[in-house]
């Protein structure tokens, strides 16, 4: 689950990570506001959007009046973001971060993150800050320093100190540095986080360090354990398709393609992407109705597909295993008949009393058209949209 | 012979009188699988049909002689399950539990990393050995008994392309879900080193997904070390970066773990690439019996 810049650093403040002097506001007036309690004569203006890059595409602005901040907020806000990942169709912003302006001298990247492959925490700095961790894994590995963790014993204290002396830091913010690593590993461990980054960590001039971006992923397994956290997600953020989808448990993700799928297991949906590819069309989405669909679970699934209009065939690929073809057959013919669907079906079932299910679609007074094997699917797809 | 288990196998399950435990311990019964008891904390002495229930697994295990454990415990307790039934010696420990936090799992792949103890999964269908034993969520008629071994991230398209196996003439020695999660028990590097040991299997079919980097290193050990002919798939190829594809561990990040790499991977490694899943029975029956 991905929170927005403030979220993460209200959550770094509580671990007692400095950040700078800031708050968040919907409208010019209450930007204005913040400025003005904040004081000085520096503030930026950043648009809170799922997304990174946002400088790039205007989302991040600089002003050096109360005025000037009003103005730019109005600016930002309401407008349709379109950075380098929002993704060409881009983000709708409605809130910014209106924070105070520093006097940046030296700027790092901080981040932690799951290490599949060590299976533990691993604790990631660069003396590049402001770039893309990738892009500097590719561009520069050598100016990346690492430090993997113990789960058992946590971050140590000398972790922290190799980290900050192999930023090359001087000897008056190797404690500030090694603080923050700390207190970062603390903060990732204990809000169950799948991924921290400040990025970039700032030394100011007059030697303060502080995190002026903030980038925080919750493992959605752990939110049980976290109430006052899931209510961080920011359900505007999320495709309304997709929220409806959550809702009744189903597993959809909205795609760009025009043939819908339904699909039972997250590895057969993939699969099956891939084959509406293969077939010469492109997947409008993954769905994954799980193990144990149901005919309810079958109607929500085509009236959600039916809700993305560029949809104009659907295939739904099934194999029975415990749950039997001929249910799952039932279900399909009942949901069927329940929406106005408008456009070609595809069934393909396949695994336990297939045969049955066949029978079943097939006596049914609904134009399936009914794919034998994934190989056929695939054909009887291209027939639709060639 | 298979790997992992067989007729001998002892099975203890783990939240066995649960919806989803009592059913599948049902099923495992049915497919022949010597379950020998079931635990759920408080319910001593209950039975669920013939399967007797205990309160711990130390219990379970001093009476029972259980050697494996199967686990359906929620989320929120499974990692303690795990930990549970290592704790009382058991070899071998199946968790198919879905949606266990990541710092919970992390903690547990450390406690195991020093002892005799093996995981898969967790969020797995379990392993299957055909003809001799099940320990599992998947259809056991679907599969046949034979000499190819199947490994995979995933359920229902494991159940796929077994079916096109069993379809093509080609039954398995043992078939094993490792799981959809970013931090699991045991790689695909893991299984491989027991089906290159196992002399009843002639050949593998290893299905990966997006994600990780699990494919290539499976890739990297079957050039260096491993001796039978491998079939590999990769479901993926049209997923998004950055988003999770329903399992866990299924997201291409920084770039970093897309289908295409893996194929590429995969074939330097010599495995033998299907592209088309419809395709996957035939092209196995070329490579594994030429």
């Amino acid at each position: 689950m991905k929170i927005h810049e403030y979220q993460s650093k209200d959550l770094l403040s509580q671990f007692e990570i400095p950040v700078p002097k800031g708050s968040v506001a919907e409208d010019a007036d209450q930007a204005a506001r913040i400025a003005q309690e904040i004081g000085g004569d520096r503030w930026v203006i950043k648009a809170q959007v799922h997304a990174g890059g946002r400088g790039k595409g205007g989302g991040v602005r600089v002003a050096e009046t109360v005025d000037h901040v009003s103005r730019e907020a109005a600016g930002i806000l309401g407008m349709n973001l379109v950075a380098p990942q929002t993704g060409p169709q881009g983000k709708l912003v409605r809130k910014v971060l209106v924070e105070q302006g520093l006097s940046v001298a030296q700027e790092f990247y901080v981040g932690i993150t799951v290490d599949r492959s060590s299976q533990c925490p691993v604790v990631i700095a660069s003396a590049e800050g402001g770039m893309g961790i990738e892009e500097l894994a590719a561009t520069a590995p050598e100016r990346i320093v690492r430090e993997w963790v113990d789960v058992g014993l946590g971050f140590q204290a000398y972790q922290g100190r190799n980290l900050a002396f192999g930023l090359g830091v001087g000897p008056n913010l190797i404690r500030p540095f090694a603080g923050v690593f700390a207190k970062l590993y603390k903060l990732f461990s204990r809000m169950d986080c799948m991924l921290v980054e400040i990025n970039p960590l700032v030394v100011t001039q007059d030697e303060q360090v502080l995190a002026l971006d903030a980038k925080i992923e919750l493992d959605n397994s752990a939110m049980y354990r976290h109430k006052d956290l899931a209510g961080l997600a920011d359900m505007g953020e999320k495709d309304p398709l997709e929220v409806t989808a959550a809702e009744h448990r189903l597993n959809y993700i909205r795609l760009d393609g025009d043939i819908g799928i339904m699909v039972n297991g997250a590895g057969l949906a993939m699969a099956t992407m891939d084959l509406i590819k293969q077939a010469g069309a492109s997947p409008a989405n993954f769905l994954d109705v799980g193990g144990g669909a149901t005919a309810e679970m079958v109607t929500k699934g085509l009236e959600i597909i039916l809700g993305d209009k560029h949809v104009r065939g659907i295939l739904i690929n099934i194999f029975g295993g415990i749950l039997r073809c001929d249910v799952l057959a039932k279900g399909v013919v009942e949901a069927a008949a329940n929406v106005d669907i408008g456009v070609p079906v595809v069934v393909r079932l396949d695994g336990t009393n297939v045969a049955e299910g066949r029978k079943i679609l097939a006596a049914a007074d609904l134009e399936f058209i009914v794919a034998e094997s994934m190989l056929d699917a695939a054909e009887k797809v291209n027939g639709i949209v060639r | 012979m298979s790997i992992l288990i067989d007729k001998d196998t002892r099975l203890v399950v783990q939240g066995v009188t649960g919806k989803e435990g009592s059913f599948h311990a049902r099923q495992c019964v049915a497919y022949g699988t010597r379950v020998v008891a079931g635990v759920t904390p408080g319910k001593k002495g209950q039975h669920v049909d013939d399967i007797p229930v205990f309160n711990t697994i130390k219990e379970a295990v001093d009476a029972s002689g259980a050697n494996a454990s199967l686990i359906f415990v929620p989320s929120a307790f499974a990692a303690d399950a795990i930990l549970e039934s290592a704790a009382a010696g058991l070899e071998l420990v199946i968790c198919i539990t879905e949606g266990i936090p990541v710092q919970d799992m992390m903690k547990v792949v450390a406690f195991l990393r020093n002892r005799p103890c093996r995981l898969i999964g967790p969020n797995c269908p379990g392993v299957i050995s055909p003809g001799r034993s099940k320990a599992g969520i998947m259809p056991g008629q679907i599969h046949i008994e034979g000499k190819i071994g199947v490994v995979s991230r995933s359920g229902t398209l494991t159940y796929e392309v077994v079916h096109q196996l069993t379809q093509s003439g080609l039954g398995q020695s043992t078939c094993v879900g490792i799981g959809g999660d970013p931090i699991i028990g045991s790689s695909f590097v893991d299984l491989l080193k027991l089906f290159d040991e196992d002399p009843d299997t002639n050949g593998v079919v290893l299905i990966g997904e997006i994600g990780g980097n699990d494919e290539e290193a499976a890739a990297e050990y079957i050039k260096t070390h491993f001796s039978k002919p491998v079939v590999g798939f990769v479901a993926g190829l049209t997923a998004p970066p950055g988003k999770r594809m329903g399992h866990a561990g299924a997201i291409i990040s920084g770039g970093g773990g897309t289908a295409k790499d893996k194929i590429a991977a995969m074939r330097r490694g010599g495995i033998h690439v299907v592209e088309h899943l419809g395709k996957l029975g035939e092209e196995a029956r070329e490579v594994f019996l030429q």
